[in-house]
């Protein structure tokens, strides 16, 4: 007994060391594991508060970007909705509910620079907010929610070794799947293409629509470069349309069907 | 409350919210973000009883992960050179125990001073990056990231000790 009591005397630094290094190493871990209840995160009110507070400080510096965006997004939107009116008219359909709707919110943190990225946004659980819904904004695709707290929530940016994005070319059928390699945050790598898609430098990539997260259709990048071996495509690099290290508001996706067609997937499991 | 106590408590504060709220957004050449913060590890005054600076160490870093998500990454690195700081002064500017209560750190040899803040910003950075991506796939770019961030750092940490060396200008 005396000997125990003789060693934590001597070692105690050391074993306090050791302690607090495997608390952080447990909390690193968790924090890898996707989609388990994280404890560190900047959802919580004391730091998603004071993140958009410094946030509405430096927020002016961005406007006339932001500005410039919202304009062009405006434009198209509005040539869509005449395109809509005159099909309308002619064919003389009646509207339905969509099953998508679509919250705006602030992001008050962007991170880029890491392996793993997470942005904070302004809205939580009180503005409808859920984990594993995903984010866009007019020119692409930027992530999946992740943590949620009632007035904040984080999302897992597309620059993250966890996010994979279904993907597929533009005009066809084939499908890939979107990650990020860690090197340059304005470019991403597709996998698993089939090697027989008809791929060119320049093509168009988009979501693809197999996950519930995103519809059909959603822009992520072009074709940057790649290569070809006789077994498959390697390397291909997708340059974002997204700026990620510029990003100001963004759109969240409520998707109404996606409780049920979940619950059909678990049945058949 | 000691004076002593007053200016750690206020160097920690103003620390942690001057590494979130600025510094973690310079990205200078895209990536880099230096790690002011650490100045808290080397500025901390010596004591035999260790428990403290380590435990408070903990807490600056767990302080800096809740703001930047980033699991504990910052935490581990930070506690394990608080840990390596005390045999490290030993080593490099020869302390001994009666030293503990006169130890200045600017008034130290400027050589020794960047000896002692290189090692101990090299060793966080390593562990730091290291956590990050969590695998030895890509040694190289590891490698390349945790020295231009070292570099950056121990540029700045030499700058601030220098501008705010109250001794010097007495």
């Amino acid at each position: 007994m005396q000997q125990i009591v003789y060693f934590i005397q001597k070692y105690k630094y050391f074993l306090l060391f050791v302690l607090l290094e495997l608390v952080a190493f447990l909390c690193t871990i968790q924090s890898k594991a996707y989609q388990k209840s994280q404890f560190i995160n900047s959802a919580n009110s004391f730091t998603g508060g004071l993140l958009n507070m410094s946030n509405s400080v430096f927020e002016f510096t961005s406007l006339k970007k932001e500005n410039l965006r919202l304009s062009s997004e405006n434009t198209v939107l509005k040539n869509e909705l005449e395109k809509f009116k005159s099909s309308r008219f002619l064919e003389n359909k009646k509207l339905t509910d969509s099953n998508q709707h679509y919250i705006s919110a602030k992001i008050i943190q962007n991170n880029f620079h890491k392996r793993n990225n997470y942005l904070t946004i302004d809205k939580g659980i009180l503005d409808g907010i859920h984990s594993d819904m995903g984010v866009v904004n007019s020119k692409g695709i930027i992530g999946v929610v992740n943590q949620v707290s009632n007035k904040y929530a984080t999302v897992l940016s597309i620059l993250h070794s966890k996010s994979k994005i279904n993907a597929k070319i533009k005009g066809s059928h084939y499908f890939g799947t979107l990650a990020w390699d860690g090197v340059d945050y304005q470019y991403s790598q597709l996998r698993d293409i089939q090697r027989q898609a008809p791929l060119k430098i320049g093509d168009t990539i988009i979501s693809g629509g197999k996950s519930l997260l995103f519809p059909e259709g959603i822009p992520i990048g072009v074709v940057h470069d790649f290569k070809k071996t006789p077994k498959s495509f390697d390397n291909i690099k997708i340059k974002l349309f997204n700026d990620m290290s510029n990003l100001g508001y963004l759109q969240i996706i409520q998707n109404s069907d996606k409780n049920e067609i979940e619950k059909l997937i678990r049945q058949n499991d | 409350m000691t004076r002593e106590t007053l200016l750690l408590t206020i160097r920690f504060v103003f620390l942690l919210l001057l590494q979130v709220l600025v510094l973690n957004n310079i990205h200078f050449l895209g990536y880099i973000n230096p790690n002011l913060y650490l100045l808290f590890v080397f500025l901390y005054p010596l004591e035999k009883e260790r428990g403290n600076f380590i435990f408070i160490s903990f807490l600056l870093g767990l302080c800096v992960d809740f703001f930047s998500n980033s699991g504990g990454i910052n935490a581990a690195a930070t506690v394990c050179i608080a840990y390596l700081r005390l045999p490290l002064l030993k080593l490099i500017l020869n302390k001994y125990d009666l030293d503990y209560k006169l130890f200045h750190l600017m008034s130290e040899s400027l050589l020794k001073v960047f000896l002692f803040i290189t090692l101990l910003t090299f060793v966080h950075h390593s562990l730091f990056y290291f956590l990050d991506y969590f695998s030895f796939k890509d040694v190289g770019m590891l490698a390349y990231k945790v020295i231009t961030a070292s570099i950056f750092t121990i540029i700045l940490s030499i700058l601030v000790l220098i501008l705010f060396d109250r001794k010097k200008i007495y």
